[in-house]
C-alpha cells in the first residue's frame, strides 16, 4: 500500500510528464531532466525542485507557471517551485524517451557532453562532433549555424538526404 | 520620474557587479545587432549570446543585490543606478561599431568570462558558484563562435582581413584595464569570492593567442593608455547607452512587459 503522500509525489511525477517545454513541446519537463525532484513538505505543500536549463533561457518562467497550473489542475496542490541552479543543467540530464521523441520530432538530439575542462584550441578546419541525420540517420552532416531558433539549438544540414535539421546543442 | 539608487561600497558588492555589469553592458550592445547582422544566422547568434549574457547577469546582479545591506533588486540594480556606478570595463561600452568590431570584443569578452567563471565554480559564495557552473558552459559556446568568425575573416578576402585588423589594433588597448590589479579584487582572492582578474591574463592571453594565430593575424603591440571603466568612469558612449537602456524603468517605474 502507498502512503497518501508517496502517492500524491507518485501522480506529481506523471502530471509532470505532460508538461511540455514551450519551445520544444515535444518534449515535457521531465524528458529534459529538469525537474529534480517532488517532495511533500512538512506544512502540505507539493515541493516542485527544476534546474533551469540556459541562463537567459525566456521559457524558465513560463515553465514555472505551467508546473504550479498543471498540478493544481490534477488536485495535487499546493504547490511550490524551487528553482536549483547547482549542479547546472546539462543534456546529458535529457531522457532516452526524450532523445526519441527529439529525433522522431526532426530535432537530432545532443551528443553526450566531452571535455568540459578541455582548453579551447582553434584548429582550422576542425569540425565539431556531428550528429547523424534526425530523418534519414547518415552522419555526412554539417553545420550551418551554431545558434539556431532558440538558445538551445543549433542549424544543420545533411548531405545524404539534403534536408536541413535542428540540433539539440549538447551543453 | 524614478530616483538613482546609491550602491554599497562593499567589496564582494562591487566585485559583483563588475562581472555583472560586464555581462549587461556588453548584452545591451549585443542587443543593438539585431536586425543588422551580415546574415540572419549571425544575427539569431549575436541575439542568443545577449540573451545568454543577460540570464548570467541576472543571477549576479540578484546575489549583488542581496548583500552590502541593501536588499536591491536585479531590476533596481540594473535600471536606476548613475553612471559611475556602473562598473564594467569600458571595452563593451564602445560603440556597436561593424562586424569585425563584434567579432574581436565577443571573443575578448568571451575569452576573459570563461576562465573567471570556470573559477567562480568554486567561489566560497554558493549563489555565486551556482550561477557559474552553468555560464561556463555558455561561455565555452560563445568563445568557440567568436573564434571561428575571427578565422573565417581573418583569413578571408581582403577587406574582411582589412576589417578585422583594424577592429582588433582598435579594440586591443581595452584589454589592459580588464588585468589592472586593485583593492576589490584582492579583498574577493582573500574571502575566496572569486579570483583576482589580473590572475586571468595568463589564459587569456593564451586563447587570444590561439585565435590570432590561427587567423593569420597579429597581435597588436601593448599601448600605456589605460580604460577606467572597471573604477566606474566611463567613455563618453556610457551615458548614452544608459539614456537608452534605462528609459522605460525611469519614465515608467516597475513597468513590466
Amino acid at each position: 500500500m502507498m502512503s497518501a503522500s508517496t502517492e500524491r509525489t507518485a501522480r506529481a511525477w506523471v502530471v509532470l510528464d505532460a508538461v511540455p517545454d514551450p519551445e520544444v513541446p515535444v518534449l515535457s519537463v521531465r524528458d529534459l531532466g529538469m525537474v529534480r525532484g517532488v517532495d511533500l513538505a512538512d506544512d502540505g505543500t507539493l515541493d516542485v525542485l527544476l534546474t533551469p536549463t540556459y541562463s537567459g533561457c525566456p521559457a524558465t518562467e513560463m515553465i514555472e507557471r505551467s508546473v504550479i497550473e498543471a498540478l493544481d489542475a490534477a488536485g495535487l496542490g499546493p504547490v511550490r517551485v524551487t528553482l536549483r541552479r547547482a549542479p547546472a543543467w546539462t543534456t546529458d540530464w535529457i531522457s532516452d524517451e526524450g532523445r526519441r521523441k527529439l529525433r522522431e520530432y526532426g530535432i537530432a538530439p545532443p551528443t553526450h557532453v566531452v571535455g568540459e575542462t578541455v582548453p579551447i584550441r582553434i584548429v582550422r578546419g576542425a569540425a565539431v562532433p556531428a550528429p547523424s541525420c534526425p530523418r534519414c540517420g547518415s552522419a555526412d552532416t554539417e553545420q550551418i549555424s551554431a545558434f539556431g531558433s532558440t538558445a538551445c539549438k543549433a542549424l544543420w544540414r545533411c548531405r545524404t538526404c539534403g534536408e536541413p535539421f535542428d540540433y539539440f546543442k549538447p551543453i | 520620474m524614478r530616483d538613482s539608487i546609491t550602491v554599497s561600497t562593499d567589496p564582494t558588492v562591487r566585485y559583483l557587479l563588475r562581472l555583472a555589469d560586464t555581462c549587461l553592458i556588453h548584452a545591451q550592445r549585443l542587443g543593438e545587432w539585431c536586425g543588422h547582422a551580415p546574415i540572419i544566422e549571425e544575427d539569431i547568434a549575436l541575439t542568443n549570446i545577449a540573451l545568454d549574457l543577460i540570464g548570467q547577469a541576472r543571477g549576479i546582479l540578484t546575489r549583488a543585490g542581496q548583500l552590502g545591506g541593501q536588499q536591491l533588486d536585479e531590476d533596481q540594480l540594473a535600471f536606476l543606478r548613475d553612471e559611475r556606478d556602473y562598473l564594467n570595463p569600458t571595452l563593451v561600452e564602445l560603440p556597436r561599431g561593424d562586424f569585425a568590431i563584434a567579432t574581436v570584443r565577443n571573443l575578448m569578452v568571451a575569452a576573459l568570462l570563461e576562465p573567471l567563471w570556470m573559477r567562480l565554480q568554486a567561489s566560497s559564495d554558493a549563489e555565486v558558484a551556482a550561477v557559474a557552473g552553468k555560464a561556463v558552459k555558455e561561455a565555452r559556446y560563445h568563445h568557440r563562435h567568436a573564434a571561428d568568425w575571427l578565422v573565417r575573416l581573418g583569413d578571408g578576402t581582403a577587406e574582411s582581413r582589412r576589417r578585422i585588423e583594424t577592429a582588433l589594433d582598435r579594440l586591443w588597448p581595452y584589454s589592459r584595464e580588464l588585468f589592472e590589479p586593485d583593492a576589490i579584487d584582492e579583498a574577493a582572492f582573500a574571502s575566496g569570492l572569486g579570483p583576482r582578474w589580473a590572475d586571468l591574463r595568463e589564459p587569456w592571453m593564451a586563447a587570444m593567442r590561439d585565435a590570432i594565430d590561427s587567423a593569420g593575424l597579429a597581435i597588436p603591440a601593448e599601448k600605456t593608455f589605460l580604460s577606467t571603466g572597471r573604477m566606474g568612469i566611463h567613455s563618453e558612449h556610457m551615458g548614452h547607452m544608459l539614456a537608452e537602456m534605462q528609459y522605460l524603468q525611469r519614465s515608467y517605474p516597475g513597468g513590466v512587459w
